[in-house]
């Protein structure tokens, strides 16, 4: 069953339109991902489900609730917590102080956020031993990490992520999406946009693909990794199916 | 809190930078500083504790403007029309109704943040040079239409006589010396709830705020509501403060809060270093003391004050006493 979906969703930057009518679905317990191209609009999708930006038309359902005309906190508090693009940890706060940020929405509870805290610690041991450093002086693919901790620390029931990979070495992409499984495994909906199609559509179940605000393909991952369109675009296989 | 004992214990970190504000007052520097400053109107002539009066003033003003400056980044260029109300409100209550100054003290702060609220609201979400410039086109607003007489209430260009001062016990506070210590007795109070402030849940969201707002939002900071609730409070204070003003100048009138005052402000904020309230002290004295020093170079002034902005924005972007505040409170926790 859809634990969130998006209706025929239009987003406009002034006059330019970014989302051209977008039908999503994604299911309780998934991972599903959004490959594009630059400028598909993938960010702006994941930026419009968290309330950072506003949609001209459309609907998008999660659970009973429609987000569309709520304000970001509040989605928030509903339990889908977007993971920003670039990471966006702040540099002068301490490991733990960025954490205990990410559970805002638990400030009445300190026990709650000691549980957070301590879930956080498990999934990236590294940060434990880095809990007193300043989060700017972490290593990329550490603040990579510290980004996914502190959006678990509202315990959402749905985390967007928006490009976990951007900048990382390749031994630290799979080190994060092993991280961003077991996460899955522990019944958070993932909803990942990446960059790097071949990755993406190894952990997630379902894929689908943007092109200038439109929804080109979608589909089992395992479909569309076999998919010569797919292939040739994302995957940089050359020699497609259509020229042997 | 148990967010604060947490931050407290953290105490080994990398990369402290600049020496820290609570060092240097630690144990010594602020009983001495304090004593200067009861001692100094005893000591110093008339001239000089006039020109300390102005100067607490603008710390008040500065702080005010600290709040939505320099703690959650919102460019506000147009704070004086937030004094200009209070000011406003207490000579015209003053003298049409008697009101007591230290009843219109909190009612000016009142008049201010509601003011300071509606105006706000519709224009928060706008982001840096854009929010600036309608500060600015605020700020024009109510300087016009106080130089119109609204309903005879404002007296046009010519303000407003207000004879009445503030009274303790009977004795009225007109010298220059009594004034002295009220207004700074106000800068200590108000320098001790903005500290209060700074390190509670709400200080720190503007910090966060400032810092990334699309991050703060992403956590489920209600930023909106963050940024109307320091607007409406900076507000509140300079038009308190505009009481203050009214009672020391005794003639209110629109000149006293021109666009070049909110310039001023915002300058003494940036000097400062923002977010940073003995910057904002400093960055005062700068301002208002250093002028009257250079008295014969007066129509430079502004040219100096335009000089002394790119010097900072080259050398010390960060101001002469930047905020420390993280810093500061794991320095004391240090020990363990």
């Amino acid at each position: 069953m859809s634990l969130l979906e998006l209706g025929d969703v239009h987003i406009a930057y002034g006059n330019v339109k970014a989302v051209k009518g977008i039908d999503l679905v994604v299911n309780d317990g998934e991972i599903v991902t959004l490959l594009g191209a630059n400028g598909a609009g993938k960010t702006t999708t994941l930026r419009a489900i968290s309330g950072l930006l506003r949609l001209q038309s459309g609907v998008i359902r999660f659970g009973e609730h429609e987000l569309q005309a709520m304000p970001a906190h509040k989605i928030v508090e509903l339990g889908i917590c977007h993971v920003p693009e670039g990471r966006r940890v702040f540099g002068t706060l301490t490991v733990e102080e960025n954490l205990n940020l990410g559970a805002y929405k638990y400030r009445n509870d300190s026990g709650r956020v000691q549980l957070g805290r301590e879930r956080v610690y498990q999934l990236f041991p590294r940060l434990e031993e880095r809990q007193r450093q300043l989060a700017g002086t972490l290593s990329g693919g550490e603040q990579q990490m510290l980004a996914i901790g502190r959006g678990l620390m509202s315990d959402p029931r749905v985390l967007l992520l928006d490009e976990p990979s951007l900048g990382l070495a390749p031994k630290l992409v799979q080190e994060i999406f092993r991280t961003i499984c077991e996460i899955n495994r522990q019944g958070v909906t993932i909803l990942l946009v990446e960059q790097n199609a071949r990755i993406a559509l190894r952990v997630a179940e379902r894929a689908y693909v943007l092109e200038t605000g439109r929804i080109a393909l979608s589909g089992e991952s395992l479909e569309l990794r076999r998919d010569p369109r797919v292939q040739q675009a994302y995957l940089g296989v050359k020699e497609a199916a259509g020229l042997s | 809190m148990a967010g604060r004992v947490e931050r407290a214990n953290s105490a080994s970190r990398l990369g402290t930078p600049l020496p820290l504000v609570g060092s240097y007052l630690s144990k010594w520097g602020l009983p001495v500083i304090i004593g200067i400053g009861i001692i100094f109107p005893h000591v110093a002539g008339n001239y000089w504790i006039d020109v300390a009066v102005f100067w607490g003033i603008y710390v008040l003003l500065g702080l005010s403007l600290n709040i939505i400056v320099g703690e959650v980044g919102l460019f506000n260029m147009g704070h004086s029309a937030f004094f200009a109300i209070g000011a406003y409100t207490t000579a015209i209550l003053s003298e049409r109704f008697g009101v007591s100054l230290w009843l219109l003290l909190p009612l000016s702060g009142l008049a201010a943040g509601v003011a300071g609220y509606i105006l706000a609201k519709p224009i928060i979400h706008l982001r840096g040079d854009y929010l600036l410039i309608v500060t600015i086109g605020l700020n024009e607003i109510i300087r016009i239409t106080l130089l119109n007489n609204p309903l005879g209430l404002t007296g046009g260009p010519n303000g407003i006589i207000m004879l009445d001062q503030f009274r303790i016990f009977g004795h009225a506070i007109e010298r220059p010396m009594d004034f002295y210590y009220l207004v700074w007795a106000f800068v200590a109070i108000t320098v001790f709830v903005l500290i209060r402030i700074q390190r509670s849940r709400i200080g720190r969201c503007w910090n966060y705020v400032r810092e990334d707002e699309i991050a703060a939002q992403a956590m489920g900071i209600d930023t909106r509501w963050a940024k109307l609730i320091a607007f409406t409070l900076g507000a509140a204070i300079a038009g308190a403060t505009g009481t203050v003003f009214a009672a020391k100048l005794v003639v209110i009138s629109p000149e006293s809060f021109t666009f070049m005052e909110s310039v001023i402000l915002f300058c003494i904020v940036i000097l400062g270093g923002m977010g940073s309230i003995p910057g904002v002290i400093l960055g005062s004295a700068g301002m208002m003391v250093l002028p009257e020093l250079l008295r014969n170079f007066a129509q430079f002034r502004m040219l100096f004050f335009g000089l002394a902005l790119v010097l900072m924005m080259i050398f010390r972007p960060q101001g002469l006493w930047p905020s420390r505040r993280w810093t500061t409170i794991l320095r004391e926790g240090e020990g363990e």
